[in-house]
Parts: C-alpha cells; sequence; structure tokens
C-alpha cells in the first residue's frame, strides 16, 4: 500500500485513479442493466408517454384557423371586434382568397366543424358558402364584402368574425375554459351558457361516486382480508381463487351480469316482488343511475383492494395481538390500537389503485350508468368518437390527469407514500 | 426456593390435558405446583408441550380438560386481557408503530392509569433495564439485545405477580444471552416475582431456574432443582437430554444394599445406583457423566469394578480434554478431564483401566 502514503488521490495497483477505474469496472455492469431495460423503455415511450404528451398538446393545439386562413388572420389583426362594425374590405378580400384556396383543397368544412365547436352554425355557413365560392377568382372579382354576404348572411354578422379573431392564434386556452364550463369570448372569459354547462358537474360527480365506491371496497374488503391473512395456507388459497375469479372473467361480461341481476325485471326485482318485499307496480329502480354504478364498480374493482390489503396484513405477525391482550388490552382495543395501524399501508395502497381506477373507469357506468350515473370519462369518450371535438377531449383528460396527480401528492403529504406497500 | 408447594400453591396445573384435533394429546395429564416467587424453567424439545402448556397459562389456548388455577382460582374461563399475567414473546412483539414508551405506556393506557402517574412508571420500568435514554426511539431502531430489555421492561411495566417467558433469549448472540440470563434472574429475584420460563437450551434452564421441569411427549419427565436434574437423573430421557451422557446396556445381576451390579451386553460387571429397577433379570440402561469417569486407580475405591479401556481419540479443548474410548463394545464413550497442570494427556492406542463411583453411575429404564 505505497500509495496511501501520498496525499493525492488513491491510485489503482496499475497506477491509474481509483475512482476512473472504478467506473470503468462499473460501466459494463451499467450498460448492460440499460440494454435489459431497454425493450420496455423504448415501448413504455412510444406508447405512453408519447401518447400522452401528443394529447397534452392537443388541448392546446390551434394551427388549424391560421393554417387553413393563413391570409385572414394577418389582417383581421386590424380590425377591432368591439368597435361595433364589420370589418373592412381587405379582410373580406383577404379571407375569400384564403376560402377558396380551402375549397380547393377541401379544408373548409373541417374549419367549419372546428369554428363551429364555438359558435354554433359556423359549421354549414362554411358549407354553403364553400359551394357558391368554388369559382371565384380572388384576384379579379373583388370587392367580396357584399359578395360573401350575399353568399351567406353570417358572413354580414359582427358575432362571425368575432369569433375566427378570438380562435386565430397558434395556441389557445379555449379547450380548457371550455373543459370547465366557461369560453372565450371576444370580450374576455365567460361562462358557457346555462345549457351548456354539464363538465364541471360530470367532474364532481366522478370525484364523489370514485370516493364512495373506495370507500365501499374498504369496507367490504378488510375483513376479507383479515379472513385470507389469518386462515391457514390451505384454506386461504382457496379463498383466494374465490377472490381472483373475476379477474379471469371479461369485464364486459361481469357488467353485462349486473344489468341482469339489477334491471326492474330482473333478478333483484323479481326475488323482492317474489317474497311481497316490493309491490309489483313500484319495483326498485336499481340500474341506470348512480346506485347501479357504485355496486357494480365496487364489485369490479374489490380485488384491487383485497389483495393490497391482504399482502401487508400477512407480515403482521399474530403475536402482536397476543402480546397486546397480554398486556390488558380487550379483543377491541388489541384490534384498534395494534393491528389496525399497521394494516394502514394496506388500506392506503389499496384505496390510491381502486379510486385512480375508478376515476378513469368508462365501460361500467357507459352500459349501468344511465344519465346520471356516467363519469366523466363517458364524456371524453363522447367528444372523441362522436362529436370529434379532440381538443376538448385532451383538455378533459388533461384535467383527470392533473387531478389524479395533486390526489397522489396530497396522499403523500397525509399518509406518506413510503407508507404504502402492494406486497 | 421454598419447597412449601402443598396446599397454596400460587400457580397450579390440576390434571391439565391439550389436544389440537381430537386424536392425539398434546400434553397428556399435567400436574405442577409453584410457590410464589419460583422462576421455574420449562425445558424440553420441540414438540413436547411446553410452549403449549405456557399459552394455556396465558390464556391463548384452552385446555382441553383439567383446571389451571392462580392464586387458588381457577382460570380457565378467564379471557388472557384479565388474567393479569405479564409475558415476554419470542420475537419480543413490539408494536412497531409506537415509540419504546408508547409500547410501555399501552399495558398502562388500557388499563386507565393516569398520564402523570404512567410517565413516571414508564421511566422507571425503563431505568431498570438500563434502557432510559431509549424512550423517543421506535423498536427498529433498537438492537436486539436492546429490544429484549424493553420487552422486559413491558411485561413488568404493570407491575404483575406472574410473568411468562417464551424462549426470550433465542435471536440473541452468545454472549450477550448470557449477560441476560443473568440479568433476568437478578431482576426476577429483586422484585419478588414468579416467573415460568420456556426454552430448549439446557444451559440456560439450569443456569436460570430455582426448578426445571423437563418435558417430553406431553409429560412432565422430572421436576428438580438444577443439581439434582443433572445428577441424578430420574430416567434416561433427562439423563440423554441433560448434559452430555455414557449409555450402556445390560441385565441386573443383583441388587444388594442399594448398589445394583449390572452385566453388560459384553458381559462385564459393572456396580450402579438402582433407580429405575427393582429386581434381578430386569433390562436396564446405565448412565455416566463423562466428568464422572475415573481411570487413576488410587482415586477408586476398593473393589469397585472396572472396565478395560482404549483410548481412540484425544480431542484438546482448551479448558478440558476431551477423551472417545472403546469400552465394552461401544466406541464412542466418552471421557472429560480437566486440563490442569498435573494431567496427563492420553495417547490413542494406550490400553486404560476405568471406573467410577457407584452414586454416580445410574441404572436406569431400558
Amino acid at each position: 500500500m505505497s500509495d496511501t502514503t501520498d496525499s493525492g488521490p488513491m491510485l489503482a495497483a496499475d497506477g491509474t485513479p481509483l475512482k476512473r477505474s472504478l467506473a470503468r469496472a462499473l460501466r459494463r455492469q451499467k450498460i448492460r442493466a440499460l440494454m435489459l431495460v431497454a425493450p420496455l423503455l423504448l415501448f413504455v415511450i412510444l406508447t405512453f408517454i408519447m401518447p400522452i404528451a401528443s394529447m397534452l398538446m392537443r388541448s392546446v393545439d390551434n394551427e388549424m384557423v391560421g393554417e387553413i386562413l393563413p391570409q385572414t388572420v394577418v389582417e383581421i389583426q386590424n380590425w377591432d371586434a368591439n368597435s361595433g362594425e364589420l370589418p373592412d374590405e381587405a379582410v373580406y378580400a383577404a379571407f375569400a382568397a384564403d376560402l377558396v384556396q380551402a375549397v380547393k383543397n377541401k379544408e373548409h368544412t373541417k374549419l367549419g366543424s372546428r369554428l363551429n365547436y364555438e359558435q354554433t352554425g359556423l359549421s354549414s355557413m362554411f358549407r354553403q358558402s364553400g359551394r357558391k365560392v368554388k369559382n371565384w377568382d380572388p384576384v379579379t372579382d373583388g370587392p367580396f364584402k357584399e359578395k360573401l354576404i350575399k353568399a351567406h348572411k353570417g358572413w354580414g354578422e359582427i358575432e362571425t368574425w368575432a369569433a375566427i379573431k378570438t380562435h386565430s392564434s397558434k395556441y389557445t386556452s379555449g379547450y380548457f375554459l371550455n373543459a370547465i364550463d366557461m369560453q372565450k369570448t371576444p370580450q374576455g372569459i365567460a361562462a358557457q351558457p346555462e345549457d351548456k354547462q354539464i363538465l364541471i358537474t360530470l367532474f364532481i360527480r366522478t370525484l364523489k361516486m370514485s370516493l364512495i365506491i373506495t370507500g365501499c371496497c374498504i369496507l367490504l374488503a378488510y375483513p376479507v382480508a383479515w379472513i385470507l391473512a389469518n386462515l391457514p395456507a390451505r384454506s386461504a388459497n382457496l379463498l383466494m381463487i374465490l377472490v381472483l375469479l373475476p379477474f379471469w372473467t371479461s369485464l364486459l361480461v361481469r357488467t353485462s351480469a349486473w344489468k341482469v341481476m339489477l334491471q326492474q325485471q330482473g333478478v333483484i326485482n323479481e326475488v323482492l316482488v317474489w317474497l311481497g318485499i316490493v309491490a309489483d307496480d313500484n319495483r326498485l329502480e336499481i340500474i341506470n343511475n348512480q346506485f347501479g354504478t357504485i355496486v357494480a364498480m365496487t364489485h369490479i374493482l374489490l380485488p384491487f383492494m383485497i389483495l393490497p390489503m391482504y399482502s401487508v396484513m400477512q407480515t403482521i405477525q399474530p403475536t402482536y395481538l397476543r402480546a397486546a391482550k397480554s398486556l390488558g388490552a380487550t379483543n377491541w382495543t388489541a384490534f384498534w390500537r395494534v393491528y389496525f395501524p399497521q394494516s394502514i399501508p394496506g388500506i392506503g395502497a389499496g384505496s390510491i389503485l381502486v379510486f385512480i381506477l375508478a376515476i378513469g373507469y368508462y365501460i361500467t357506468p357507459e352500459i349501468v350508468g344511465g344519465t346520471d350515473g356516467v363519469f366523466i370519462s363517458n364524456r371524453i369518450a363522447y367528444h372523441i368518437s362522436k362529436s370529434l371535438n379532440w381538443g376538448l377531449a385532451a383538455a378533459l383528460g388533461a384535467i383527470l390527469l392533473a387531478v389524479v396527480l395533486v390526489l397522489y401528492w396530497a396522499y403523500d403529504k397525509i399518509v406518506g407514500i413510503d407508507n404504502v406497500k402492494l406486497g | 426456593m421454598a419447597k412449601d408447594t402443598a396446599g397454596n400453591a400460587f400457580v397450579k396445573f390440576d390434571r391439565v390435558q391439550k389436544s389440537y384435533d381430537g386424536e392425539t394429546l398434546v400434553v397428556k395429564d399435567l400436574n405442577l405446583e409453584m410457590p410464589k416467587g419460583e422462576f421455574l424453567t420449562m425445558l424440553g424439545p420441540s414438540g413436547s408441550g411446553k410452549t403449549t402448556c405456557l399459552m394455556m397459562l396465558a390464556g391463548f389456548e384452552t385446555a382441553t380438560h383439567g383446571d389451571i388455577l392462580l392464586d387458588g382460582v381457577s382460570i380457565n374461563n378467564i379471557p388472557p386481557h384479565k388474567r393479569g399475567i405479564g409475558m415476554v414473546f419470542q420475537n419480543y412483539a413490539l408494536f412497531p408503530h409506537m415509540t419504546i414508551a408508547e409500547n410501555l405506556a399501552f399495558p398502562l393506557e388500557v388499563r386507565k392509569i393516569g398520564k402523570s402517574d404512567r410517565e413516571q412508571k414508564v421511566k422507571h420500568a425503563l431505568e431498570m433495564v438500563e434502557m432510559g435514554a431509549f424512550g423517543g426511539r421506535r423498536p427498529a431502531q433498537l438492537s436486539g439485545g436492546q429490544q429484549q430489555r424493553v420487552a422486559l421492561a413491558r411485561a413488568l411495566v404493570f407491575e404483575p405477580e406472574l410473568v411468562l417467558m417464551d424462549e426470550p433469549l433465542g435471536a440473541l448472540d452468545k454472549q450477550l444471552r448470557e449477560k441476560m440470563q443473568f440479568e433476568i434472574t437478578d431482576l426476577a429475584h429483586r422484585l419478588g416475582i414468579t416467573v415460568v420460563y420456556v426454552t430448549h437450551d439446557q444451559t440456560e434452564a439450569l443456569t436460570m431456574s430455582d426448578r426445571v421441569a423437563v418435558f417430553n411427549d406431553g409429560r412432565i419427565q422430572q421436576l428438580a432443582p438444577p443439581d439434582q436434574l443433572y445428577e441424578q437423573p430420574e430416567n434416561s430421557f433427562v439423563a440423554q437430554f441433560i448434559g452430555e451422557n455414557n449409555t450402556m446396556e445390560g441385565v441386573v445381576k443383583e441388587i444388594k444394599n442399594g448398589v445394583a451390579v449390572v452385566q453388560l451386553d459384553g458381559g462385564e460387571l459393572i456396580d450402579c445406583t438402582p433407580v429405575n429397577v427393582s429386581k434381578p433379570g430386569e433390562r436396564t440402561r446405565v448412565s455416566i457423566r463423562p466428568e464422572r469417569v475415573e481411570y487413576n486407580k488410587a482415586r477408586l475405591q476398593e473393589g469397585a469394578h472396572t472396565l478395560k479401556a482404549t483410548v481412540r481419540e484425544f480431542i484438546y479443548m482448551g479448558d478440558i480434554f476431551r477423551t472417545r474410548l472403546s469400552v465394552a463394545g461401544n466406541d464412542d464413550f466418552i471421557i472429560k478431564t480437566r486440563n490442569a497442570p498435573d494431567q496427563d494427556r492420553l495417547q490413542p492406542g494406550q490400553e486404560i483401566e476405568i471406573g467410577w463411583l457407584t452414586a454416580d453411575c445410574r441404572a436406569l429404564d431400558a
């Protein structure tokens, strides 16, 4: 150990600094570790990170107006939407040129439906005007102001131009405002008309029902997990298979089964009528409403609560309860003061799992939820597949993601994420 | 300890039986009486029923038959939390989500003892086991020995008269175990508590106890103070289980004046003390401790029977010498001699003659 005598850095046997030598020795290990995770990493980036990023982008992206009406968005900046007058000829000329080009490219209907989200009627305006302006020559056929108003009287209304101006910027907060029942108007941000306010209600309902479902799962799962953890291994395994059985059955089948059980001519109502508890003409409405959604989703998400609870309870030794009793605690005190606190990590893990799954659930509320039992995710699906307002769907999704992250953060602050054990 | 176990026993097992499956008895007809203040150890191999007995006393198992009495009252139908018995568990069972002080305060809280009184008792109990500075820590932050002390303090803090300990030192290393053995007995005698201690470590049982109950096959094989247990085992199980032992089998030739002459299966004759044999012709297993075998003829009784032996192996163990001999067809006959300045070291192959005092050689059940 000659090198320990000098004051310089530690040297390896061949004279290189020990740190560099160690780094080189570890590099191979690190590369191998990276190679092992690379396939999954790539998969996650392609199928998870990128779609989420593109969805987040879509929720603020507004390039369509600027791309299809490039000259109009430049000219319209000189017009004051609150002046009470229509834009001047320059704007109309620019718009006519853009529109003719758009019709040639068959893009005007796309733009029409985009602007229709903001102001109803614009979609048909674009479609009808498109047919008429098809053969105009933007250079020789001017002036366009009156021609356009003649083609469709909507072009003579200030609101039309105000809507185009408001949404001419490259990025917009419009989708997010819409997502919380607000809208962007030329006069600034305002509430949506009352008949269009639905999303906030849906968000609150989604959170409230997810909480109720999580609560029901805790109440039902705790005793089961306790039994599982305290039974001899053989019977515990049998019971475990029963708990896992739902996992091996299609989600759709299980949900449909609830439909059979709960509908007015269903098993439960028939039995109650037969027993005389419920009158035949007054059958219980227990499906296609919130109750149905809560029952079906509690059933479907229950295993996600039982499993983490079980794995935590398994680690709690029975001697703790014995010790508590030998120290003079009654059965209840021993459970509440000694067993329950140690099982909290399991409750926490199960609750996070169930709540996050519940908040984004789609199929079950769609099938058994009726109108007042649907979740925000059903609305997102509607905007993606029916109204094709992907921007709004993306904004709703982004808000949902943010809510989950905030709740996760709050949970970490209150309970501590280290306290969560999945096994 | 006082032997006045008759009449006013503090702990009493009266014809207790226990079965888990209704087919076999784990504890068969257990009778045991303990006076107040005694330190009694239940010793035995695993599965001998000793832990079951402890659990019945604590109330975690119910006796299938018979009575368990505490201070003259049957406690069969009293739930564990009302028995007021302190208990130290094998893995300590300190509550991991509470601090040390909270662990100790727990039995006082459930007894509804006031806060100031509680704090004082906790402090006192912690000081008693020299853990005064650790009240704010969590069990996971303590070493095994420290957890052991805390578990002891927790079992004592509510001042029970009877404390049960279920292999409390099993998880500690040898040195710490020996230190704790001393501390536990010292504390028990200082506080005057009655202790039932379960272990499978015979050294622990011998060094700590007033009396030892040796369990096997659901029965107490012998209940006696340590010295008596070691020197005068009542049957071959106890002789085998406690300490090292040489055994030889044979048939009783005659019994006269408290001395039995036994003819070994090889034909040799030896003198023994009859314990479990009563008449000539009976088969017997003769037991002799390795340190009581003598090969220096001058120290033997006149006229005593001796046996020829061949030295097979000499093992130097520091404080003692351990020599393996071939005696009467038995190649595993061990003798132990003290490493004294005048002690000669036997050589393998050497022929010697061995003998012993009649009192040290016991003719037990076959």
